[in-house]
């Protein structure tokens, strides 16, 4: 589902202050920069509050928020809407013991670390990031919250690149979004 | 200017003081003035280097600080043998601990007409955000290299063995701005420091720095950083239980 759609006022405002940058951090990629989003505060609390309305009240007790970009919207979610929120990290930056989940890149591969006892069974959580590409990262984190036994009730990005079909690789999970970028 | 003054500290502040003092207390003698200026020396560098615990500091006995110090957990050798590391992950899994600590520094920082919250990647993200949209503030991430994707300024700062650079976006901070900087913890205050030059950099004015935790040689390491710095709890040795 994209807000974009069901055109709230408040979404033109955080549309237009994402900055995108070309070819970073490679040729041909169109960077969707969303620091710039954040030195708007009445657009940055616009976004949290778009979050904050849908999730409030829907008994979710953990925001999980993918390092790092994850770790500027995922808080201040989970703070107005009175869970916990759990960072999901690169590997060995989490200092006691961690569950891991590898993922594959472009080239390669990657990896990332929740902590053991952050999440208890029966747990309805949320995932938070920046921006949803392929779905890889998105789907990793998925894994680890429903390997501890939580239900995984909604992905939350602010920006999409449907292009990318990252919807699709999520496995019916429901998607929720601010804003699409499609490139013309 | 004279040598008594100048036993007192290194640095240059004594000079300007001694020399300050004497305008600004005329008909004394230079003895006298030596010590209205060692006065003068200990108000400008007790100001600017001041290391300041919320419980001395206007939240004595605020049951928020003794909550928020029992949330942090303490992993012993991590990550090397010797650390014993202040994991806030255990505060941030409480929820009404982790909204205590943003709302101590948003009350704390709320009238001072600060545009500015710097958070130092990554753990300064976890609190930083959350701050400024409780003052209305403007969040400016301070990266590691090459993670933000547009013209940036780097500043370069010691690890123990080794360095590392942080990095701030050109034009996000605009000259005569009053920033605070966010950390989980500060230690050297050397990553602090780097964050804090940044922003002069650019011609900001950086007003405070401010953590969770805090070691207590901070309290005699501020010199390092140059700004005041605002703590809320101390670190602690081990967790009691396994």
């Amino acid at each position: 589902m994209s807000a974009y759609k069901d055109q709230d006022p408040r979404l033109h405002g955080i549309k237009t202050k994402i900055r995108v940058v070309p070819d970073f951090p490679k040729s041909g990629i169109m960077f969707q920069d969303i620091t710039t989003l954040l030195l708007d505060p009445k657009a940055f609390k616009d976004t949290i509050d778009l979050f904050v309305e849908r999730y409030k009240g829907k008994n979710i007790s953990v925001v999980a928020g993918i390092e790092a970009r994850g770790f500027i919207f995922g808080p201040p979610i989970a703070l107005a809407i009175g869970a916990k929120f759990v960072p999901l990290r690169k590997p060995k930056k989490l200092p006691g013991k961690v569950i891991s989940q590898e993922y594959i890149l472009e080239y390669g591969r990657d990896c990332l670390e929740m902590h053991v006892g952050a999440v208890e069974p029966g747990e309805r959580a949320l995932v938070v990031d920046d921006l949803i590409a392929t779905g890889g990262t998105l789907c990793a984190a998925m894994d680890l919250l429903e390997r501890v036994g939580a239900e995984v009730v909604e992905c939350a990005c602010v920006i999409e690149l449907p292009e990318l079909k990252g919807r699709e690789r999520l496995n019916g999970k429901p998607l929720y979004v601010l804003v699409e970028y499609i490139e013309i | 200017m004279t040598p008594d003054i100048n036993k007192l500290n290194q640095n240059k502040t004594p000079t300007l003081c001694s020399i300050s003092s004497l305008l600004l207390f005329p008909n004394t003698s230079v003895s006298e003035g030596n010590t209205k200026a060692n006065h003068l020396f200990l108000f400008f560098s007790f100001s600017q280097h001041l290391a300041m615990f919320a419980e001395e500091n206007g939240l004595r006995g605020d049951p928020r600080l003794q909550a928020i110090s029992q949330a942090i957990r303490v992993v012993p050798h991590f990550p090397k043998q010797g650390i014993m590391f202040q994991d806030i992950t255990t505060l941030l899994l409480d929820h009404k601990a982790f909204k205590d600590t943003v709302d101590i520094f948003v009350d704390r920082y709320r009238d001072m007409h600060i545009s500015v919250v710097a958070g130092i990647e990554a753990r300064g993200f976890m609190f930083g955000p959350a701050i400024a949209l409780g003052i209305g503030a403007k969040f400016v991430p301070l990266r590691k290299p090459r993670k933000l994707p547009g013209e940036v300024i780097s500043e370069k700062y010691a690890l123990e063995y080794g360095t590392d650079c942080l990095e701030l976006h050109v034009g996000a901070v605009q000259p005569g701005e009053r920033a605070i900087v966010i950390d989980d913890l500060v230690a050297t205050g050397g990553t602090l420091s780097a964050g804090v030059k940044l922003l002069e950099r650019v011609g900001a004015e950086v007003v405070e720095c401010a953590c969770v935790i805090g070691v207590p040689e901070v309290k005699g390491q501020c010199r390092l950083i140059g700004k005041p710095l605002y703590v809320l709890v101390e670190p602690r040795q081990a967790d009691k239980c396994c």
